[in-house]
């Protein structure tokens, strides 16, 4: 056997362990079809050291227990006076009464809530980096419509002064992407929310790299004279990307396994595709038509691959059974529509329908601004779906921000509930965190405490921001 | 349902009131008479044949005022032929009207009045002048039957935007606005002269030269788009040259100099939820509402993204989260955008005669868990009935029925 990358051994274990994460009152996973028979195998790289590897530690720190808060654990339940213990950064207990050590901090949560860390789908945190100049545009290579070559993490920069206000607005997580420019974007960076000077320090360790898919207006406007300049060019586009990606797939399953001949050319571009194939990578795609993301998921069925979320997703609600039926998320946002053509169908119930459905709701961003209340806009989504005579509860419209986009990103058996074992990413909130006046108070991410309203000495600011920011 | 749409008298009873202009009442009843409001109080006799609303339970604010966007005059952004704000090749557009621009039929008016806001500016964009702003009610089959007022105010730019109108330096956007000033007094003095031809060219038209009087003297607003704190001085340092009656819009770093901006008596224009650094403005922060208005400044509240100009209420609630008041909050989205804008008389506070553009919430406005009962525009009961209402009953039982 070949050696294998450290970073795919423990994807693979994390989509292992995904499927047993399902917790009791939490509602039944939708449909899932089977995972590519072409499961990820040592023999199915055609690299065979770590690439790129995570250099994330986990920060010291003491146990940690706040007590007499009310905690929703998105898991189907909200402990009033309930008190959560995490130490060496997982959850230890969290319950009516818990056990502390004599060691831990004891944090006063009378009045507070206490939720999963928030996780964002579909941010583009620094890869377009505040201050927002030609010099920070670093989210679409828009020199091709095909650059599945490029890796998100190679632009993100660590120092983007929009990291810190994302953490105080409770995130612990994203998933940065690259933007929507081309039919297929390059890889995503998970990253862990946490103060760093390199990108290896905040890559998620174990996390899968999600592919960024783009259909409609943006492709089709910035290649316009090139092409592709229509619908039917998008379709043909990623088509004859994947038939090419198919034949590389092979030659290098092939010599992986006899080891004959010559080693195969390789080709970054082919080589993440060929990941999608192999079910490696999870492909998140932006498209916001419902007649569109039909004629994707008929794409992913001819290539034998699997749309991890549709992002954007306008009309989710119009084709909501069907995604139920595929087993395919939407990172949808509460109220964005009308901004261009494609949008102009959004309504306030698109998340709570796809819910009422069986399928699987994300709140995402896409913006550093709307990244700091994704609980203020799930909450937004949750009220008005109910108004319409929806049923979501408040444990679902939770989910929306933490359990439901920790698998998109295959992440659900680490963190996105608060459960014992869980990373302890956990956020303590001034009040109700699905009312407009609740703020995060403290954010913990592996239960290193990167955030501290009232505390300066835990309110991290990048390099941008000294002496230049008052 | 018809008579109840066309009913002229309508008594709104048993909430509790909010009439900006004074203390909360409660229990009380809010009189509307022919598109006005005819009395509130705890007191008011109801006129035999009023159609009684019962608001039990309920809140009653005036409706919301969003003093930004290009509402009526924007349907996508990013559909040109459909964007009606901006007379392009005029950098000097102060003439420049905005009112016939606007579309009644906008799908984005039912969207955003029934969730509470009521009345909008409708704002130019441009490069260092924009043009007239026009305050509109959200509800006529008519440009007229909309407008509240026209124009409201000039507007300018002296932000990073309007860099290139001058050359590509903010002292040149200064020097050239006031080029244009002293060019307008010029030509108001020498008019005869303009007409026989005997005056050097001027810096803007005849018709913007003219449009800039009012301003010149005192008469109408100029509206001055401003973030960096030394942008806001220029466009104070202006202003009290020309003896011009500003108003702020922006302002990011407007709480670094609160005190100055509120001894010069400048009301500001501020968008709560603002706090990613720019170069315009990496002083940007969500306390910006709250630090003005305690030191004293008119604060209005805005919500600049046109098709969500209805998350106004959430603005609202996040000012309120970074330490403006309830009550301050609520003033800065009705009576202070009214009082900015000149049209206090009539907006802004449920006071008898004042326009009846009042909204019945089931809770707090800025709560997400607050939905809208009842949207009163001029009087009138607006359906809570919107395109995407629409779009929504057709999909909620897939597959729709075509």
């Amino acid at each position: 056997m070949r050696n294998v990358s450290a970073a795919l051994l423990l994807a693979v274990a994390a989509g292992c362990a995904s499927a047993g994460a399902r917790q009791a009152g939490a509602p039944p996973a939708p449909a899932q079809p089977a995972p590519a028979a072409r499961a990820a195998s040592a023999d199915s790289t055609s690299v065979d050291r770590a690439q790129y590897p995570s250099t994330y530690k986990r920060h010291p720190n003491p146990p940690v227990v706040i007590r007499n808060a009310t905690i929703m654990t998105a898991t189907g339940q909200e402990i009033q006076g309930g008190s959560i213990l995490f130490r060496d950064g997982r959850i230890v207990a969290v319950g009516p009464t818990v056990e502390a050590p004599a060691d831990a901090v004891v944090v006063d949560g009378t009045g507070k809530w206490v939720t999963p860390g928030v996780i964002d789908t579909h941010s583009h945190i620094g890869v377009y980096a505040a201050p927002g100049t030609q010099a920070e545009s670093d989210g679409n290579e828009a020199t091709n419509p095909v650059t599945a070559e490029v890796w998100a993490e190679h632009s993100f920069w660590p120092q983007d002064p929009q990291i810190p206000l994302a953490i105080a607005g409770g995130v612990t997580t994203i998933q940065a992407l690259p933007g929507s420019a081309n039919l297929i974007g390059g890889r995503s960076a998970v990253m862990k929310l946490v103060p760093g000077r390199t990108v290896q320090e905040m890559k998620f360790p174990g996390a899968r790299y999600g592919l960024k898919m783009a259909c409609g207006e943006n492709p089709k406007r910035v290649y316009s004279s090139r092409g592709p300049s229509t619908r039917m060019g998008n379709m043909a586009g990623y088509r004859a990307a994947f038939i090419q990606a198919e034949q590389y797939r092979r030659r290098w399953d092939k010599w992986n396994k006899d080891h004959t001949g010559d080693v195969p050319q390789r080709d970054l571009r082919m080589e993440s595709l060929a990941e999608v194939l192999r079910g490696n990578i999870f492909v998140q795609n932006h498209c916001y038509r419902a007649d569109e993301m039909v004629q994707m998921l008929d794409l992913a069925h001819e290539f034998g691959f699997h749309i991890r979320s549709f992002h954007h997703a306008v009309e989710a609600y119009k084709i909501a059974d069907i995604l139920a039926r595929e087993g395919t998320a939407v990172s949808v946002w509460a109220d964005w529509w009308g901004f261009k053509e494609e949008a102009m169908d959004g309504i306030y119930e698109n998340a709570a329908l796809v819910q009422q459905a069986g399928g699987r709701a994300v709140i995402h961003s896409d913006d550093a601004s709307g990244i700091q209340r994704l609980n203020q806009e799930a909450a937004k989504a949750m009220y008005h779906g109910r108004r319409a005579g929806i049923q979501v509860t408040r444990d679902q419209a939770l989910r929306w921000f933490t359990a439901n986009p920790a698998w998109v990103l295959g992440l659900d058996s680490i963190v996105g509930t608060l459960e014992p074992g869980k990373m302890a990413d956990v956020v303590l909130w001034s009040g109700d965190p699905l009312s407009v006046y609740a703020r995060a108070l403290q954010v913990y991410n592996d239960g290193w405490l990167v955030y501290d309203r009232n505390d300066p000495a835990h309110q991290p600011k990048t390099d941008f921001s000294i002496g230049q920011q008052p | 349902m018809i008579a109840f749409l066309l009913a002229q008298t309508i008594a709104i009873t048993g909430g509790t009131v909010y009439p900006v202009s004074g203390p909360k009442i409660d229990n009380a009843t809010v009189l509307i008479r022919d598109g006005r409001i005819a009395a509130v109080g705890t007191n008011v006799a109801i006129p035999a044949g009023a159609t009684r609303i019962d608001a039990t339970g309920k809140w009653v604010t005036p409706g919301l005022i969003d003093g930004a966007g290009n509402m009526g005059l924007r349907e996508i952004s990013a559909v040109q032929n459909t964007n009606e704000g901006t007379l392009r090749g005029n950098e000097v557009a102060a003439a420049f009207n905005v009112a016939e621009g606007i579309n009644p039929a906008s799908t984005l008016i039912p969207v955003t009045r029934i969730e509470g806001v009521t009345t909008t500016l409708a704002v130019p964009g441009g490069d260092l002048i924009w043009g007239q702003a026009v305050l509109i009610d959200l509800d006529g089959t008519t440009i007229e039957a909309m407008v509240a007022k026209s124009p409201v105010a000039i507007v300018a730019d002296l932000s990073e935007g309007a860099k290139s109108a001058g050359g590509g330096s903010r002292a040149g956007v200064a020097q050239r606005l006031r080029r244009v000033f002293n060019d307008a007094n010029e030509y108001a003095r020498r008019r005869t002269d303009y007409d026989r031809a005997q005056m050097r060219d001027l810096a803007a038209s005849a018709a913007d030269l003219e449009a800039l009087l009012p301003v010149l003297r005192g008469q109408l607003p100029l509206i001055v788009v401003a973030n960096r704190r030394s942008d806001i001085e220029t466009a104070l340092r202006i202003a009290r040259e020309y003896k011009i009656r500003l108003i702020l819009a922006g302002a990011a770093e407007g709480w670094e100099i609160a005190d100055r901006i509120a001894a010069a008596g400048v009301p500001v224009l501020v968008q709560p939820l603002d706090n990613i650094p720019t170069y315009d403005a990496l002083g940007v922060r969500y306390e910006n509402a709250a630090l003005l208005t305690n030191r004293g400044v008119k604060v209005s509240l805005l919500e600049t993204q046109t098709e969500n100009s209805r998350n106004l209420r959430q603005q609202a609630g996040n000012a309120v989260a970074y330490g403006m008041t309830w009550e301050q909050a609520l003033r800065a989205v009705t009576l202070t955008p009214a009082e900015t804008f000149g049209v206090a008389d009539r907006y802004g506070s449920l006071e008898a005669g004042k326009v009846a553009n009042v909204v019945v919430w089931t809770g707090d406005p800025f709560e997400f868990s607050t939905g809208v009962e009842h949207v009163f525009i001029r009087g009138k009961e607006i359906p809570l009935r919107s395109r995407q209402t629409e779009l929504m009953e057709r999909y909620r039982t897939l597959p729709p029925k075509y």
